[in-house]
């Protein structure tokens, strides 16, 4: 017969009506999946007992993917076909591969497309698909342990991740037919772990080591509501790393450089190194013997201080990743109530030993740190599937860069800036630049310097075919929506004909975390030139839009209004406006021209205004003016 | 007639309301749905509806059951298995004559 969980007092569901959903830790290193019954959230083993699904997948020639343990003991002999971490590429486009390539041992087809593409015996695969094979074995172990199919699932990302790599990731469920209820971040995830929603409102730390990631967040509980305040980190520094250390530490030993080895021999190298690393949670040192071939045989000793040396600089890169997040947050230190360790690397002694001075305090790490984020997805899916009576959960997000569109001059115009909590809406009006203009480009920008060039391109669009009116007179109101998952849409709208035109954004590529940081940094270090660039682009924006009004004004009437003398001023002051303004890179030098020109042409324009007035109103009474004024 | 919970069945329920932090102990029961006629509910206990229920104590668990229940199911022994990956509890009921596939459902 079924074999039934205890449900919450009331809420037990009619046969077949279950509503089974899980929390997927899609992760670097190993996937977990968890759900909750029986009102326990945990982790589901496979039939011989592993909870942890190494996030390996190996293709073969006329065989199905084979994913997790058995894939993983392949990794040494079969290391081309044998794809590990594929998460460092989800999103990724050709260009980032430069700088994680020398680290991935695969050979990347050539293709057209922006997307990699690894080449295996079995074809050539991008990392979606083999992430989808991860997410497909993860769905089947939960759906025989829960005997029914899944309404849906949570899946975690690091809060790093930009909109590709959330939306790859995205993908990657639909390629394995599981419906993603939401995308969630880790940190947020690892607190909901913890319960600390139901705890002492304040900041929280949540600390994330993982095998090939690391992420610092900084979040706030207010009202049972958490809003991440700010993240950080670095998307290629995880405990993988502790083991490259510890490798390239033996490498010299053993008589060899690292450009000698075979693929095969680094991932054996490697695979001991993590072995070692491991054993020194328990053990003071730990004995390594290691055989490549017949000439290269080494045995030797790892002591804890050793392992310290090695590993101390890459923790302390950790840790100023936290100082700068906490200072992005705008918190104290002294704010701090919980710091949450997440990722199998906190295991490591060093590591929470650091991360407690750090802080001040013992980290929190009762939780199984490779779990912790699995159980708080399920917990988070299980509310969303609607399982759970009281659980209005709302977990609030941040954007990491500010997002904004292109106005005139190459300037940007922000309007969602960073660190703003989502899912969130913001409107902004604009206008129309030129007489009769009928089309406007809308240029979907992320970052935060003044000067298009400096920021990234997302999207492009156009709004087309709205009525011809005079410049600034037309109003078009352009709304930037984020989603609780982080993906954008841009729409424009042109109030007075209703016309729109919409853009979704994926963007074909990534931005890693050091690049993030470095165009936060940018914005810091260029405030100064940012801020004079942008004045000088708008003055000349003006001279521009000057001239292009003087022109279009004197085309139409120059030769009935204006006597030679008068038109001559007039031109000569044009004409030495363009020239400042090609070639001066002083506002005030430009602002003057344009006074002057404004100057010499002041009683032209009193002349046009009055013909203007007078071609208006003939043949009209002045009360009828004055009633129209009323009704206004 | 009474009710009975197996050792390994009690164990768990034990553990499940202590995670819980609450409870005091577990409710079973029918509801007249499901595809053939009753479906059986185990559901946490907060509050004891002293007119309509009746209590077991077996292997250090309270069982409540309310008395339209009881009907159908006195006599039932409540144990915890395992199939493949699956586990949870099992309702083994001396009055069900029949049962739809799944075995979520029964007739008595």
């Amino acid at each position: 017969m079924a074999l039934l969980q205890i449900a919450e007092p009331g809420q037990s569901s009619a046969p077949h009506q279950r509503r089974f959903a899980v929390g997927i830790d899609l992760g670097t290193t190993n996937s977990l999946v968890a759900t909750v019954r029986s009102g326990v959230a945990e982790t589901l083993p496979d039939a011989s007992g592993n909870h942890l699904l190494p996030s390996v997948v190996r293709y073969q020639p006329d065989h199905d993917p084979v994913v997790g343990i058995e894939a993983k003991s392949s990794s040494v002999d079969d290391p081309l076909n044998t794809i590990v971490s594929i998460k460092r590429l989800m999103g990724r486009g050709i260009e980032d591969l430069k700088s994680l390539g020398n680290r991935l041992p695969y050979k990347f087809a050539e293709t057209e497309s922006s997307v990699p593409r690894i080449a295996t015996s079995a074809g050539h695969v991008s990392a979606v698909e083999v992430s989808a094979e991860i997410l497909k074995s993860l769905k089947d172990r939960s759906e025989q342990t829960l005997g029914d199919e899944l309404v849906g699932a949570v899946i975690t990302v690091p809060a790093y991740f930009d909109d590709a790599q959330r939306q790859a990731t995205k993908d990657a469920a639909r390629l394995a037919n599981i419906n993603v209820l939401r995308l969630l971040n880790e940190p947020t995830a690892a607190a909901v772990a913890y319960g600390l929603d139901s705890g002492q409102e304040g900041v929280i730390a949540v600390y994330d080591l993982g095998g090939g990631t690391f992420d610092i967040s900084i979040l706030r509980l207010n009202k049972g509501v958490f809003e991440v305040l700010s993240t950080g980190g670095d998307s290629a520094l995880g405990g993988d790393d502790f083991d490259h250390a510890i490798a390239e530490w033996i490498i010299p030993q053993i008589g060899l450089n690292k450009t000698e080895l075979e693929p095969s021999q680094a991932r054996l190298l490697l695979r001991e190194a993590c072995k070692a690393k491991e054993a020194l949670a328990e053990n003071e040192q730990v004995e390594l013997n290691i055989e490549l071939n017949e000439n290269h045989r080494w045995f030797g000793l790892l002591t804890r201080d050793q392992f310290q040396q090695l590993v101390d600089p890459l923790i302390k890169k950790t840790l100023l990743a936290c100082r700068r997040a906490i200072r992005d947050a705008g918190v104290d230190q002294a704010d701090i109530v919980d710091v949450v360790m997440v990722g199998g690397s906190t295991r490591t002694l060093r590591v929470r030993e650091l991360v407690g001075d750090f802080f001040k305090q013992q980290p929190l790490v009762s939780i199984d740190p490779d779990k912790v984020v699995a159980i708080g997805a399920a917990i988070q899916a299980n509310s969303l599937a609607g399982n759970d009576p009281d659980g209005e959960m709302l977990l609030l997000d941040v954007i990491p860069l500010s997002l904004g569109i292109e106005i005139m001059g190459g300037l940007t115009e922000k309007i969602i800036h960073r660190n703003t909590p989502i899912p969130v809406s913001r409107a902004q009006e604009f206008t129309t630049y030129k007489d009769g203009q009928t089309a406007m480009a809308v240029h979907v920008v992320q970052g935060e310097r003044e000067l298009i060039s400096d920021c990234r391109s997302l999207a492009r669009f156009e709004l087309r075919g709205f009525p011809p009116q005079v410049a600034g007179s037309a109003r078009i109101r352009v709304t930037f929506q984020v989603d609780a998952d982080g993906l954008l849409s841009v729409s424009a709208r042109e109030e007075t004909s209703g016309v729109e035109a919409h853009v979704e954004v994926k963007p074909s590529y990534g931005l890693n975390d050091a690049e993030i940081e470095k165009m936060l940094r940018d914005s810091m270090d260029y405030a100064k030139d940012d801020m004079l660039a942008r004045s000088l682009r708008e003055q000349q924006v003006e001279a521009d839009r000057v001239i292009v009004a003087l022109d279009a004004a004197m085309a139409e009437d120059a030769d009935e209004m204006l006597e030679a003398d008068e038109r001559d001023a007039i031109l000569k002051a044009r004409d030495i406006l363009l020239q400042t303004k090609q070639t001066s890179n002083d506002v005030q030098e430009i602002k003057q021209a344009v006074q002057a020109v404004e100057r010499a042409s002041a009683s032209y324009v009193a002349k046009r205004m009055n013909a203007s007035v007078q071609k208006t109103m003939a043949g009209h009474k002045v009360e009828e003016f004055t009633v129209e004024d009323e009704n206004k | 007639m009474a009710l009975t919970i197996t050792q390994s069945a009690a164990e768990r329920v034990k553990a499940y309301l202590d995670n819980r932090g609450k409870g005091i102990g577990v409710r079973l029961g029918v509801k007249t749905s499901g595809c053939s006629g009753m479906a059986y509910v185990i559901e946490f206990v907060d509050e004891v509806n002293d007119a309509e229920d009746v209590l077991f104590e077996d292997n250090g668990v309270t069982i409540v059951v309310d008395k339209k229940s009881l009907v159908y199911i006195d006599g039932t022994a409540i144990d915890y298995g395992k199939e493949g990956l699956n586990e949870g509890f099992k309702f083994t009921n001396p009055n069900e004559s029949d049962r739809c596939g799944c075995g979520e459902s029964f007739t008595i």
